[in-house]
């Protein structure tokens, strides 16, 4: 088969560790959106989920840090972090090995990935899955870029993982989404928590929905670190579903900057 | 080891129970096993989040080690801001360019 879903969509451990300090306007229709998403994930009857992410040092660190990595468990197990802080009950998540090592060997043939068979979600994948998996019964196969400890892997190799990322899901009989979870501007975790840059995102998105990979890639992290935050380098995990849909279009189905989540909280599907 | 030491720790706390445990039982020993200069220890010890921060520790490391000291979103939050203040900017990391700030 080949994807039969794709989107983005923000992670941010606020979104449910603080979700009672935000606007329940914006905090209802951004939940709302979620779910929208969920049910279009669901109607399309995935056998899998891969969830492009950047995980914030639970599993990797500096002394021995992959640009990307697949990973490969049976089963995996989350949130890291303290289940109250983060508004998130620890669960198991399925994993899917055999299918997670078939496209591994299949994206090797293009790209240079690390795996693993072990791996703890934090915030970055659980916050997604406790909104468009809440039963956690689908199959689950995580990929980290690394957003967080420079060096940090240029876009162009991003968008590159995308493609071989499609590649590999066009060999393989099983129905399989994915999602990409990131930024976009941000400064998370620092005295500028809750600062949000709001034309740069819109900017940012109108390229990432029309496909625009010349202006996705166009982008410099110096640039972006000052713009739109160290969180800003998150946006490998959107480069990289462009990647992976590549010639498609998408559809923002929300958008609004919610301070208290210090994110632009994004959810966006593309048509594939 | 430094920096480096002082990340490394709260990475091993954050997501290791038994590093947990014995964060909880004998902290010195575990200390020990880090090589950290005195301000270190004395940030870690204190905690002093904001000097914490300042060295250049990654919020994404440190927002966990002050919950698991105590700290309340807006109190970690204002701990950096103090430090800062306190302290000077970010000496080094993500965080040390600080012209990129409002």
């Amino acid at each position: 088969m080949s994807l039969v879903f794709a989107g983005v969509c923000s992670h941010a451990p606020g979104i449910t560790g603080r979700k009672e300090r935000a606007d329940p306007v914006l905090r209802d229709g951004f939940y709302a959106a979620y779910d929208r998403m969920r049910l279009a994930l669901e109607a399309q009857k995935p056998d899998a989920l891969v969830v492009i992410g950047a995980e914030h040092f639970a599993n990797f660190f500096m002394n021995n840090m992959p640009s990307l990595c697949v990973g490969m468990g049976e089963v995996y197990e989350g949130p890291i972090e303290d289940e109250a802080w983060l508004g998130i009950q620890r669960h198991k998540v399925p994993g899917a090995p055999g299918l997670a090592k078939r496209l591994i060997e299949e994206m090797m043939q293009d790209v240079d990935l690390a795996y693993a068979q072990e791996w703890k979600f934090d915030h970055g994948i659980m916050v997604p899955l406790n909104f468009l998996t809440p039963r956690y019964d689908l199959p689950v196969i995580p990929v980290n870029i690394n957003c967080q400890g420079p060096p940090l892997i240029p876009l162009k190799r991003c968008y590159a993982f995308g493609q071989a990322l499609r590649r590999a899901c066009d060999k393989v009989p099983e129905r399989i989404a994915v999602i990409g979870t990131g930024g976009i501007s941000h400064w998370p975790a620092t005295p500028d928590s809750g600062k949000i840059n709001e034309p740069w995102d819109r900017a940012f998105l109108e390229r990432f929905l029309n496909g625009k990979r010349d202006e996705l890639l166009a982008y410099r992290d110096e640039d972006t670190w000052r713009e739109a935050g160290q969180g800003g380098f998150e946006i490998r995990t959107f480069i990289a579903v462009s990647g992976a849909t590549e010639g498609a279009r998408g559809e923002l189905w929300f958008y609004a900057p919610i301070p208290i989540f210090a994110v632009g909280c994004t959810v966006a599907v593309m048509k594939v | 080891m430094s920096l480096y030491g002082v990340q490394k720790l709260i990475f091993q706390l954050n997501r290791d129970l038994a590093t947990r445990q014995r964060y909880e039982t004998n902290f010195d020993a575990l200390l020990a096993e880090y090589e950290l200069n005195e301000e270190e220890l004395r940030a870690i010890r204190d905690p002093d989040i904001g000097l914490l921060y300042v060295m250049g520790v990654n919020g994404q490391l440190l927002m966990h080690y002050a919950a698991l000291r105590g700290f309340e979103w807006s109190a970690y939050i204002e701990a950096m801001k103090e430090g800062e203040r306190k302290y000077g900017p970010v000496r080094t990391g993500l965080y040390s360019r600080a012209e990129g700030r409002r």
